[in-house]
């Protein structure tokens, strides 16, 4: 310990108590968005995911990309996924039938592989290495984020300029991709729509609510006209018309 | 005490745990998801080495990915609106019509 001390590296029991604390919610995110079965849950797992991230970012010295995990991942990326599911996929569950059987245990069985050897060969190669910490390289500038604008504008400005540019294309494309084209002529116009209101054949006036001048006020009772009859325009066509018997609509001498 | 091969190993879990989310998922929203979760991993480990050699180039790297995976995710989801618009249908197993 006192090797890393000397090495200048900002392991503090306050980070201790964070990563330990945050890990296991990260990889309870991770793997409730993998397993919920609602698409809405698990865009919000992957929102609590994305915060432990962004706290585990400003934790090892990097503040700005740790505020903009939170801006623009949390705050931009997941409610655009949000807005998109609300109008696509929000009741579509998968479907539990395989296209190619046994493909998710194979899944599931390489994918614990991959994660045991991705995480213990790292683990056992960085093991007790010391980090050098950006204490200095933070300091150089006057703070992380003056930093990181002196190499995005000075050694990386073309890349800069290229994911500017990337942007606007995407911005482009997706207003491309999800434009509706109208042919004029498609809708009615309003004059189109008030003449064909007024034409001969067709009554103007707005149809009577249900159970008007009726003994209900419940809308599967139809509207009477002034003669007694039931008016068929205030009848949706889809209820079956089925009037009460005499012995029905009798007083059953329930209330006395 | 967590070092650098804590946040390293994590960052190897998560990527893993979106990897399988992408083969064992069928809405094309969650898989998108799975892979915001496999860039996020990778942002992880680049902010870790860092911090690892003292260097903010590693951090510039993880700003590239968050902006890069921005942009993917405008247009990968307004392909996503317009496959829905055309099949009804969120789901990657329906759009399988250049199979035959």
């Amino acid at each position: 310990m006192s090797v890393l001390l000397a090495q200048g590296v900002e392991v503090t029991a306050g980070e201790a108590w964070t990563f330990w604390l945050l890990a296991p919610i990260a990889v309870i995110g991770a793997l409730g968005m993998v397993l919920a079965r609602n698409a809405v849950h698990s865009a919000l797992w992957l929102v609590l995911t994305m915060l432990a991230l962004g706290v585990f970012y400003v934790v090892q010295s990097a503040p700005f990309l740790g505020l903009v995990q939170v801006v623009v991942y949390t705050g931009a990326i997941m409610m655009l996924f949000l807005f998109v599911l609300m109008l696509v996929g929000r009741d579509a569950a998968d479907s539990l039938i395989e296209t190619l059987r046994g493909q998710r245990a194979a899944a599931v069985l390489v994918g614990g592989g991959l994660a045991a050897l991705l995480a213990t060969g790292t683990y056992r190669w960085l093991e007790g290495t010391p980090a050098a910490g950006l204490a200095e390289a933070n300091a150089e500038h006057g703070g992380n984020t003056e930093g990181l604008a002196n190499l995005l504008f000075s050694r990386w400005v073309l890349g800069f300029e290229l994911t500017g540019a990337l942007l606007i294309v995407a911005a482009l494309g997706a207003l491309m991709l999800t434009h509706i084209v109208r042919e004029p002529g498609e809708r009615l116009s309003q004059p189109e729509q008030m003449r064909a209101r007024f034409a001969p054949g067709n009554y103007p006036a707005p149809k009577p609510g249900p159970g008007v001048f009726a003994t209900s006020s419940s809308n599967t009772t139809p509207a009477k006209l002034p003669d007694g009859t039931a008016s068929p325009r205030s009848i949706s066509p889809i209820l079956p018309i089925r009037e009460l018997t005499a012995a029905e609509a009798a007083d059953k001498e329930t209330e006395r | 005490m967590p070092g650098p091969e804590h946040y390293v190993a994590l960052s190897a879990l998560l990527f893993t745990i979106g990897a399988v989310g992408v083969l064992v998922r069928r809405n094309a929203i969650v898989l998108f998801m799975c892979i915001e979760l496999m860039l996020n991993a990778a942002n992880l480990a680049l902010v870790t080495f860092a911090r690892l050699h003292g260097d903010l180039n590693g951090q510039v790297m993880a700003f590239f990915v968050m902006v890069v995976a921005a942009a993917e995710v405008v247009v990968g989801l307004a392909i996503i609106m317009l496959i829905f618009r055309t099949r009804r249908s969120a789901s990657v197993d329906d759009s399988n019509l250049l199979k035959y």
